[in-house]
C-alpha cells in the first residue's frame, strides 16, 4: 500500500512539475507569429504541388500574408477559392490564366512500335538513357508513366502506353512538364480546344514508318485555320496557343492521320484502341 | 577505452536497434520511402536518443538507483517506476527541446521540426534508456550509447530507404509489391548485419 501510494505520489508530482515547467516554457519562449498564415495555409489545396514557385502551401501563404506574392499564383486553387484568400488578405488577386498540361503525341502502342524490347527500369528517364529508348519513334510518348507519377493530382492516365492528361483534374502546376525526357508536354492555357498530337520534326514518310497517328506536315489544318493559328514548324502543325483555333478546326480539316483531335477525343479514340488491344 | 570502443561499435553496428535488437521499426518502415526524409528522421532520432539517455541516466543514478529514506514508510527501492519516470521525462523533454529550438533555432526546427513529436515516445529512445540504465553506464558513457545508438538508427534508415528508392523502380512480382518486399528486405539488411555479431 504504502509502495503504491509513494508511486502515485511521486509520478503525480513528476508530472505536475514537467507540465508546470513545459507551460512555462511555452509562454517564455513563444514565437511570435502571423496567425493569418495558418489560416490561409488552410484555404490553400494542401497538396504542396510547388507550382508557384515556393516550397509548399505553408511557404506560399507566408509568402502571401508577407505581401511577396499573389493568391492567384496557386495554380492549383479554383478562382473562388483565390478570391476568397484575396478577400482575406485584402490584397489583389492577381491575374494570369489558367494553365493545363498535355502531352503532344499520339503514338500509342497500336499505332506506334516499339524498335526493341525493353525490360529495364520502369521509368521513361531510364529508358531513354539507353539509345534513346525502345519506342520506334525517337519523339514520341515512352509510356513508363514518369509523368504519372510525378503529378502531385494524379491527372495523367496512361491509356494503351500513351499517357494522357486530364484537363479536369490538371491544375497546371508544370511538376510534369521536366519530367518528361522528350520533353512532350507543355502547358498550354485551359481554354485550348484542339492540339496537334504530335510532337516528332521528321519528315512526313519517316514519321509514318513508325507512327500512323503522326503529323505529316499535309498543312490542311493550317490551311483550314484562320491566319495565324496553326503554324508549320518545319514538318510539323502546331498549335497557336496565343491564338488557339476553335474546336471546329477538326471537323473542317479531317487531318488524314487523326493527329489533330480536340482532348476530348484524344482520350475517347485512346480508351476505344485500348480495348481492341 | 576499451570501454568506449565497445560501446560504440556496439551501437552502431553488432546491436543495431532496428536490425539487431529490432526496436524503433515503425519509423524505420513508415519514413523510409525517401532518402531526405530518412535524413531528417535519422537527425531527429540521434538528437533525441542522445538527449533522453542523459536525462534519463541522471535520474537514474540520481533517484532510482538508490534506495529512498522516507519518514514512516522505511526504505524503498524506486526502480520499479524506472519506466513510467524515463517516459515522462523523455515526453516532457523534447516538447522542451521542440519550444526552445523554434525560438532558437529556427532552421533546425524546420529540419527536425515534424519528425520530433513522431518519435518522443518511440520505443527505441525509451529502448536505450532503460538499455543504459540495465547496464548501469555512467551518465557520460550512457549519452555516448545514446548518440551512437542514434547512429546505428540513421545508418540502418538511410541504407533501407535508398534500397527502397531503388525498389520503387524495379519489377517487382505482384504479390510482393509495396509492402511485403518492403519487409523481405529489411529481413535480409538485418541478416547482413547479423555478420557483425560477436564483433564486440
Amino acid at each position: 500500500m504504502g509502495t503504491a501510494l509513494i508511486a502515485l505520489v511521486l509520478l503525480a508530482v513528476t508530472g505536475a512539475a514537467l507540465g508546470v515547467i513545459i507551460g512555462l516554457a511555452g509562454k517564455f519562449f513563444a514565437v511570435k507569429t502571423d496567425p493569418r498564415i495558418e489560416q490561409v495555409t488552410e484555404m490553400l489545396p494542401g497538396a504542396n504541388c510547388g507550382g508557384c514557385g515556393r516550397a509548399g502551401c505553408a511557404d506560399f501563404a507566408k509568402a502571401l500574408c508577407a505581401g511577396e506574392a499573389a493568391p492567384a499564383a496557386c495554380p492549383a486553387s479554383s478562382p473562388e477559392a483565390v478570391e476568397q484568400i484575396a478577400a482575406f488578405l485584402g490584397i489583389s488577386a492577381g491575374g494570369g490564366e489558367k494553365k493545363v498540361a498535355v502531352v503532344l503525341c499520339g503514338g500509342d502502342k497500336t499505332h506506334a512500335g516499339q524498335a526493341a524490347h525493353y525490360n529495364g527500369v520502369s521509368d521513361c528517364v531510364s529508358a531513354s538513357l539507353i539509345g534513346g529508348g525502345a519506342k520506334g519513334c525517337t519523339f514520341g510518348c515512352l509510356g513508363l508513366a514518369s509523368c504519372v507519377r510525378a503529378c502531385p493530382f494524379n491527372a495523367i492516365e496512361l491509356v494503351n502506353g500513351l499517357a494522357i492528361v486530364h484537363n479536369e483534374i490538371c491544375t497546371g502546376c508544370g511538376n510534369c512538364v521536366d519530367k518528361c525526357p522528350r520533353k512532350l508536354i507543355k502547358l498550354v492555357p485551359k481554354t485550348s480546344e484542339v492540339h496537334v498530337y504530335c510532337s516528332s520534326p521528321e519528315k512526313g514518310p519517316t514519321k509514318k514508318k513508325v507512327c500512323s497517328a503522326a503529323c505529316i506536315g499535309c498543312r490542311k489544318c493550317a490551311k483550314n485555320a484562320e491566319e495565324g493559328q496553326v503554324e508549320m514548324q518545319g514538318f510539323l502543325a502546331r498549335v497557336n496557343y496565343n491564338n488557339p483555333p476553335s474546336a471546329g478546326l477538326v471537323e473542317a480539316t479531317g487531318c488524314p492521320t487523326g493527329c489533330l483531335r480536340t482532348p476530348e477525343e484524344h482520350y475517347r479514340q485512346e480508351t476505344a484502341t485500348q480495348e481492341v488491344a | 577505452m576499451h570501454d568506449y570502443l565497445q560501446v560504440t561499435v556496439g551501437a552502431v553496428l553488432v546491436y543495431n536497434f532496428v536490425l539487431s535488437r529490432f526496436l524503433g521499426i515503425c519509423p524505420f518502415l513508415g519514413v523510409s520511402k525517401r532518402i531526405d526524409t530518412a535524413l531528417g528522421m535519422s537527425g531527429a532520432v540521434i538528437f533525441v536518443m542522445t538527449l533522453a539517455s542523459m536525462a534519463t541516466a541522471a535520474v537514474f543514478h540520481l533517484v532510482l538507483s538508490k534506495p529512498v529514506e522516507i519518514a514512516g514508510l522505511g526504505t524503498i527501492k524506486l526502480e520499479f517506476l524506472q519506466i513510467l519516470l524515463f517516459i515522462l521525462i523523455i515526453a516532457a523533454l523534447v516538447q522542451l527541446v521542440e519550444i526552445m529550438l523554434q525560438k532558437f533555432s529556427p532552421p533546425l526546427y524546420n529540419a527536425l521540426g515534424i519528425y520530433l513529436p513522431l518519435i518522443t515516445t518511440n520505443c527505441a529512445v525509451l529502448g536505450v534508456a532503460t538499455i543504459n540504465a540495465q547496464a548501469t553506464y555512467s551518465v557520460w558513457l550512457s549519452t555516448i550509447n545514446g548518440f551512437f545508438s542514434g547512429v546505428g538508427f540513421a545508418v540502418a534508415l538511410v541504407l533501407f530507404a535508398s534500397l527502397r528508392e531503388r525498389l520503387e523502380m524495379a519489377k517487382v512480382p505482384k504479390p510482393f509489391e509495396g509492402m511485403a518486399i518492403a519487409l523481405i528486405t529489411a529481413g535480409i539488411l538485418a541478416m547482413a548485419f547479423m555478420g557483425f555479431s560477436g564483433l564486440c
